[in-house]
């Protein structure tokens, strides 16, 4: 069977009576004809490739452009001090989801999820929790299983909506991927399908809209801090969803509405760079010195 | 269902999916289809890739993608100063391709034993790629398949001919196009298979009649190195 919609998972987990993640593994297995361990072994090349990348991260890394660089470890710093106003898990989360876009942006090593521009969201929500005593005897197989929910998610709202900023806007890119971390999130804390369903509804919802509007057309400003706001709003609908609250709009109509949005999003406002904060006065200007540089080179 | 690893994945050096990782298969694409070693290239940039290429590293990645550098290799950062090393000349420059997509990059490469190779490609997104011609031949493969690329002389028996060898090697064909020039002449056949073709049986399909070359494009060794 196909899996084209949440509603297939959710009837899937219920006619095979076995957990969210492992529906997608067994998806996984059937579409590219490989054992259960291969897929598994290929998913934990993914979560180290994501370990690697946080781990090499120096904040010492600066584009040409002279717009990123360094933010992920003053705030790493700032975090340590104890004083941030979000204070521990979710000061980290800022942390890491800064360190893992700005690296993307200074051409290091990372995992697309579900696009580079957004790959910072995910690994945002899950490196920290090692750090934390309640999760300490979170084990490797678990991580591997929200990762398998978290792309179960993506490749859903691919299917139903696209992920591309170019097609839908920021909502494709950093909302879906707040919404596979809002999904993992919930997976880990061992939260139901309908849970997950629910954290991924609100997390798309909160990002509907919001447009793709990289200065110069590079992947830094805003993409870098829009990590940041994937991965605190999937904190946030990851713990919604736990507590209880439900989605009043069901999950498969939000992703639907959200490609609808997309589709109708003026093309200024999709990757091309040619409205929003693009073209503010200094993101003009900004434009405008690179490509002098450009010339100059 | 979307692959879940094309969701969680690539693996790859930032920052852009299609001006970075794509890029860096192109110009891998363009070495393997050569057929020899790359000593020198002359990059002609279309559309998106010329107007954010320098900014996204599309530059670096190419070349070293052309020095076989694959999306995830941290070298490509360095492309520049590798080339440089191993005396590898290229240059770049804008070019106004009418109906091509806007990542698309035209590279004309020139190999150590003097085999030549005029390639346009371009990058569809999430890191893939869209190979559109060859030496003025129209194409339509992206690699994501084992790729056998043929040319033969445009004459009777020669696909039959590469087929039966296939076949009797247990390769099984996913897709099969045949191109020619407009102006007749030399034709081309683009054959995707699902198995790996070995060396031993390129050889063999080289020595047929008729065959001029022929250049593989492995899809696993095309694929991000898991070592390293
Ligand atoms: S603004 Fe555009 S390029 Fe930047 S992260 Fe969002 S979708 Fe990606």
């Amino acid at each position: 069977m196909t899996i084209d919609s949440m509603q297939d998972i959710f009837n899937l987990m219920a006619a095979r009576k076995k957990p969210f993640w492992e529906v997608i593994l067994e998806a996984d297995m059937e579409e590219r004809q490989v054992t259960r361990e291969e897929s598994m072994a290929k998913m934990l090349v993914v979560w180290q490739a994501m370990k690697d990348a946080s781990d090499t991260y120096t904040g010492t890394r600066h584009r040409v452009s002279g717009l990123v660089g360094g933010d992920g470890m003053k705030m790493r710093q700032y975090a340590k001090r104890g004083h941030a106003m979000s204070g521990g898990y979710v000061s980290d989360v800022i942390a890491e989801a800064l360190s893992m876009a700005e690296s993307n942006a200074c051409m290091r090593r990372i995992v697309a999820a579900p696009t580079a521009g957004a790959c910072g969201v995910l690994p945002a929500v899950l490196l920290p929790l090692s750090k934390y005593a309640e999760y300490e005897e979170l084990n490797q197989h678990q991580i591997l299983e929200a990762l398998y929910v978290a792309s179960g998610i993506g490749s859903v709202i691919a299917y139903k909506a696209g992920i591309a900023g170019a097609s839908g806007g920021c909502q494709a890119e950093i909302g879906t991927a707040s919404a596979m971390a809002a999904g993992a999130l919930v997976a880990l804390r061992g939260g139901s399908g309908k849970q997950i369903g629910d954290a991924v509804a609100m997390a798309l919802k909160n990002l509907m809209g919001l447009i793709c509007d990289p200065v110069a057309g590079l992947v830094e400003v805003p993409c870098v801090k829009r990590n940041v706001i994937g991965a605190v709003n999937a904190v946030s609908a990851a713990d919604m969803a736990l507590a209880g609250i439900k989605s009043r709009i069901p999950v498969d109509e939000v992703i639907d509405a959200m490609g609808e949005v997309g589709r109708r999003l003026p093309v200024e406002f999709r990757e091309t760079a040619w409205g929003g904060l693009a073209v503010s006065p200094t993101g003009l200007k900004i434009k405008e010195n690179l490509h002098s540089k450009k010339k100059q080179a | 269902m979307v692959d879940i690893f094309d969701i969680l994945g690539p693996i790859m050096v930032g920052p852009s999916s299609s001006h970075t990782a794509g890029a860096a298969r192109i110009g891998n694409m363009a070495r393997i289809l050569l057929g020899d070693k790359p000593v020198s290239a002359k990059i002609h940039l279309h559309g998106s890739f010329a107007e954010t290429g320098s900014g996204h590293g599309t530059d670096r990645a190419i070349v070293g993608g052309l020095l076989g550098m694959h999306p995830d290799d941290l070298q490509l950062t360095y492309a520049f100063e590798e080339a440089k090393k191993c005396g590898f000349q290229y240059s770049f420059d804008e070019i106004n391709l009418r109906d091509a997509h806007p990542n698309t990059a035209v590279i004309v490469l020139t190999g150590e034993k003097g085999k030549k190779l005029t390639m346009q490609a371009c990058s569809v997104g999430g890191g893939r790629i869209m190979v559109n011609k060859l030496d003025g031949i129209d194409v339509n493969f992206t690699g994501d398949y084992n790729t056998l690329v043929v040319r033969n002389r445009d004459e009777n028996g020669s696909v039959a001919a590469v087929t039966s060898i296939l076949n009797q090697c247990r390769i099984n064909v996913a897709n099969m196009s045949v191109c020619r020039h407009k102006r007749g002449g030399d034709a081309l056949m683009v054959i995707e298979t699902d198995e790996s073709v070995k060396p031993i049986q390129l050889d063999f399909l080289s020595e047929l009649p008729g065959i001029l070359s022929v250049t593989y494009y492995d899809k696993n060794k095309g694929e991000a190195s898991d070592d390293d």
